[in-house]
C-alpha cells in the first residue's frame, strides 16, 4: 500500500507531560514523525500541535483514532485531501565566499526571504514558505555551500470559504 | 471545611463507594495510612505491590467493581507496573494511587524518587501528577471516571507527599465533564440495520465474543440473540463466560489453543459478527488467512479496536451490551424463514467437527496424573459455579479448555499481558468481592512462585482461596515450544528445585494436601475445596503432556496440531 505524508493538525490540553504522551504513542506504536510543532493557541489551556507523519491508509486511520484516544487531545484534524494553507520557516546558515555574495542575495530576494545575519564568512537568511518553496531553495543553496539549517517544521491551517 | 490533601484522599475514595483498598505503605503516604487508621475502609495490606494491583484487578473483574491500590513512592510504585500493564491489556478498571516525593523535591533524584507517570504512561489508560492539593478533589473523581468508562482501564495517581498533608477548604467536586473524552456508547442504527442484513442471508454464520461483552456486562444480551438467531457462538480466552458453556451452540475457544469445531468454524463461515474482541495474534493465527470467507461485523466500544488487524464490513462503534440489546430487538422483526431447516446444514457439520476431534486426553489408571482430569473433576466438583482464577501456561489454557464457564465474571485470567504470578493475588482479590464464592486458583508450579508471598495475605485475611497446583516440574508451556519446534532441547525450562507445596502452605498457616495418584486427585479436591481454610493441593502431574489444539504462530488456525 502507498506510504503518503499527511499533515495532522491537532488541538491538545496545554499541559505538562502531553507532548510526551503524543510522542510515546508514536514512537511506542512505530509510526513516524516528519515534522511536529506545537504552541499555544489564543486560550491558554490549549495547544495547537501539528504532526507530519507518513504512512498508507490504515495506519494513518489508527494514528487518528489513537491520537483522539489520548485523554489529553480534545480534537484531531486531517489536513491532507483538504484545502488548507501550509508554512514553515527555516533558518539557512550559508558559506558565503566573497565571489558567492551577490548570488547568494539575489536567491534570497526572488524566495523573498530576509538576510538576518551577516558575518565574517556566513551569511543566514530566514525563509518562510510550503515544503516546495523550501525545498527549491535548499536544492539552489547547496551547490554555494550550506553549514547549518533549523527547521520549524509544518504549521497549518483550513482555508475559509471565500 | 478544611481538609488536609491525605483527608481529601480519604472523602473522595468514601464518595466513590470504595469500601476496600489493596496497599502497602512507606515513607511518603504516612500521612495517608495515618488517616486511613481512622476510617472503615478496609486495607488489605498485601506482601508486594504487584499482588495488590493484581488483587485489585481480580476485585474488579469478579465484582463488578473498580479495584483501588495505594502505594509507597520509588520501589513501591515500579513493583504495581507489572499489574497495571496486566489490567491494562485486559481493560480492567483499577485505580493506583502511588505516593511522590515532596513537590520541590522533584527532579532532583531524591530518595525513593522515580518518574511513575513517565514510566506507566503507556500501559495506563491515562495518569496525573497532582502539583497542587486544590486540584486533588477533581482529579479523583476524573480518575475513577476514566477508569470504569468507556473501554475501562487501568488509571494512576501520583501524589506528593506534600500535597498530601496541605491543609485546604475543602467542596465535593461535582460530576465529571471532559470536553476530550466522550466515549460513545449508543451504537449507530443504521449499521445495526446493516448488520441485521447479512444476518438475515447469511447460511454460515458465527458470532465471537470477547472481554468486551463480560466488561460491558452483555452475557444475557449476547446468549438471547444467539439463540433467537441460531448463531453459534466462540469466545476469546477473555471473553469465557460470556455465554454458556452447556449450551448447544457453544463451540469452545478459539484461536492457538481453540476448539477444533471453533477454529474450522472460523475458516468455513461467511458471517462472523465479533463483539468486544481485539483480534489478538494468539486468536486470529495468519490473519490473511482469518475468516477469510466471512464478511466482519466488528463492534466494539473503542474505536482503535477496530481495522486495527483484521479488514472489516461493518464496524460498530459502542457499548457491547446496547448493540447486543438492539440487534436481538432486530432480530425480532427480520426474516429469517424456516430457522430451524436454514441453520441445520451448518450447525450439523459443527456437531461432526466436535465428534471428529473433541477435546480430549488418556487418563491412565496407574497414573500418571493428567492434568486435564485434575481440571474435568474441579468442574464437576464445582458444578462449574465456582469463581477460577489462573496462573499462565499450560494451567491456564488446560483451564479454559476444560472448566466450561455458565457465566460472566468467573473466569478471571491474565489474558493480554500472560502475566505469571497473576492468579494467586487475583483469587484473594475476588474472594474479597464475593466472600461467599468459591475461590481457586489453577496454578502451575512456576507460575505460583511468582507471587507466593500472597499466602501469608490470604491467611492474615482469612480469605479461604484454593490453590490448585498442576505441578509438572516444567515451565511447561515454554517446554512445550521447545518439545514442538526446538528439537525437544529443554533450556532452562526444568524446575527440578521446587519448595514442597505441602510443607509452604503449613509454613504460611494454611492447609497443604497432595496427590500423587490418579485415585488421590478426586479426595483430595473434595477435601481442599470443602475447606474453610486456605489449602494449596498439589497434582503431581504428568510432566510432559502437551496443550492440544495447538496452532503454531502465524500459521492460519484452521492447521492445527492436533493430539
Ligand atoms: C512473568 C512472566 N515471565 C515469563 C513468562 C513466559 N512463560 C509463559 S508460560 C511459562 C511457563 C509457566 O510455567 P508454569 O507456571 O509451571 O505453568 P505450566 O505451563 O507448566 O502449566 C513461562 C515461563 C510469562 N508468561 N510471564
Ligand atoms: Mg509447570
Amino acid at each position: 500500500m502507498k506510504e503518503d505524508k499527511h499533515v495532522l493538525s491537532m488541538l491538545v490540553d496545554n499541559e505538562p507531560g502531553v507532548l510526551s504522551r503524543i510522542a510515546g504513542l508514536f514512537s511506542g506504536r512505530g509510526y513516524n514523525i516528519e515534522s511536529l510543532c506545537v504552541a499555544e493557541t489564543m486560550a491558554p489551556q490549549v495547544s495547537r500541535l501539528t504532526i507530519v507523519t507518513k504512512g498508507n491508509e490504515p495506519i494513518i486511520e489508527q494514528i487518528k483514532k489513537q491520537l483522539n484516544k489520548l485523554i489529553n487531545v480534545i480534537k484531531v484534524f486531517e489536513m491532507t485531501g483538504q484545502d488548507y494553507v501550509q508554512l514553515e520557516l527555516a533558518l539557512i546558515k550559508i558559506y558565503a565566499k566573497p565571489e558567492n555574495r551577490a548570488e547568494i542575495l539575489r536567491i534570497a530576494d526572488i524566495f523573498k526571504c530576509k538576510v538576518v545575519d551577516v558575518g565574517q564568512e556566513y551569511y543566514t537568511v530566514e525563509v518562510t514558505g510550503d515544503e516546495g518553496k523550501l525545498s527549491a531553495l535548499l536544492n539552489l543553496l547547496k551547490p554555494i555551500g550550506i553549514k547549518e539549517i533549523a527547521r520549524t517544521g509544518i504549521v497549518a491551517l483550513f482555508r475559509e470559504a471565500k | 471545611m478544611e481538609l488536609t490533601g491525605a483527608q481529601i484522599l480519604i472523602e473522595m475514595l468514601k464518595s466513590e463507594g470504595v469500601d476496600t483498598i489493596f496497599g502497602y505503605p512507606g515513607g511518603v503516604v504516612l500521612e495517608i495510612y495515618d488517616e486511613l487508621s481512622k476510617t472503615d475502609i478496609r486495607h488489605i495490606l498485601v506482601r508486594h505491590e504487584q499482588g495488590a494491583v493484581h488483587a485489585a484487578d481480580g476485585y474488579a473483574r469478579a465484582g463488578g467493581r473498580t479495584g483501588v491500590c495505594l502505594v509507597t513512592s520509588g520501589p513501591g510504585a515500579t513493583n504495581t507496573v507489572t499489574g497495571i500493564a496486566s489490567a491494562y491489556c485486559d481493560s480492567i478498571p483499577v485505580v493506583v494511587f502511588t505516593g511522590q516525593v515532596p513537590t520541590h523535591l522533584i527532579g532532583n533524584d531524591a530518595f525513593q524518587e522515580v518518574d511513575i507517570v513517565g514510566i506507566t504512561r503507556p500501559c495506563t489508560k491515562h495518569n496525573f501528577l497532582v502539583k497542587h492539593t486544590e486540584d486533588l478533589p477533581r482529579i479523583i473523581r476524573e480518575a475513577f471516571y476514566i477508569a470504569r468508562s468507556g473501554r475501562p482501564g487501568p488509571v494512576l495517581v501520583d501524589l506528593p507527599k506534600d500535597v498530601g498533608s496541605k491543609k485546604i477548604k475543602f467542596e465535593m467536586p461535582g460530576e465529571v465533564k471532559l470536553r476530550s473524552y466522550n466515549p460513545t456508547y449508543n451504537p449507530n442504527i443504521r449499521q445495526l440495520n446493516k448488520v441485521m442484513e447479512l444476518v438475515e442471508k447469511a447460511e454460515r454464520p458465527m458470532i465471537f465474543a470477547g472481554g468486551g461483552v463480560i466488561l460491558s456486562k452483555g452475557s444475557k444480551e449476547l446468549t438471547e440473540f444467539a439463540r433467537k438467531t441460531q448463531i453459534p457462538v466462540t469466545t476469546s480466552l477473555m471473553g469465557l463466560g460470556a455465554f454458556p458453556g452447556s449450551d448447544p451452540l457453544w463451540l469452545g475457544m478459539i484461536g492457538m489453543h481453540g476448539t477444533f469445531r471453533a477454529n474450522m468454524a472460523t475458516g468455513a463461515c461467511d458471517l462472523m459478527i465479533a463483539v468486544g474482541v481485539r483480534f489478538d495474534d494468539r486468536v486470529t493465527g495468519k490473519t490473511d488467512a482469518f475468516a477469510s470467507h466471512a464478511k466482519i461485523v466488528h463492534i466494539d466500544i473503542d474505536p482503535t479496536s477496530i481495522r486495527k488487524n483484521i479488514p472489516v464490513t461493518i464496524p460498530v462503534v459502542g457499548d457491547c451490551r446496547l448493540a447486543l440489546e438492539n440487534l436481538s430487538r432486530l432480530a425480532d422483526e427480520a426474516n429469517f424463514g424456516d430457522l430451524q431447516k436454514k441453520r441445520k446444514p451448518w450447525l450439523d457439520q459443527i456437531v461432526d467437527w466436535k465428534s471428529m476431534r473433541p477435546l480430549d486426553y488418556q487418563q491412565d489408571r496407574s497414573g500418571p496424573i493428567k492434568p486435564q482430569y485434575v481440571l474435568e473433576k474441579l468442574y464437576e466438583l464445582t458444578k462449574g459455579e465456582a469463581i477460577i482464577t489462573t496462573e499462565v501456561g499450560q494451567n491456564q489454557m488446560w483451564t479454559a479448555q476444560y472448566y466450561h464457564f455458565e457465566k460472566p465474571n468467573r473466569f478471571i485470567t491474565s489474558g493480554g499481558l500472560g502475566c505469571m504470578g497473576f492468579g494467586l493475588p487475583a483469587a484473594i482479590g475476588a474472594q474479597i468481592a464475593c466472600p461467599d464464592q468459591l475461590v481457586v486458583d489453577v496454578a502451575g508450579d512456576g507460575s505460583i512462585q511468582m507471587n507466593i508471598q500472597e499466602m501469608a495475605t490470604a491467611v492474615q485475611h482469612n480469605l479461604p482461596v484454593k490453590i490448585v497446583i498442576l505441578n509438572n516440574g516444567y515451565l511447561g508451556m515454554v517446554r512445550q515450544w521447545q518439545e514442538l519446534f526446538y528439537g525437544r532441547r529443554y533450556s532452562h525450562t526444568c524446575m527440578s528445585c521446587a519448595p514442597d507445596f505441602v510443607k509452604l502452605a503449613q509454613a504460611y498457616g494454611a492447609v497443604g494436601l497432595r496427590a500423587t495418584q490418579p485415585s488421590e486427585v478426586v479426595p483430595v479436591l473434595k477435601e481442599g475445596l470443602f475447606s474453610s481454610e486456605t489449602v494449596i493441593m498439589d497434582f503431581r502431574v504428568a510432566s510432559e503432556e502437551g496443550v492440544y489444539p495447538m496452532v503454531p504462530a502465524g500459521a492460519p488456525i484452521t492447521e492445527m496440531l492436533l493430539v
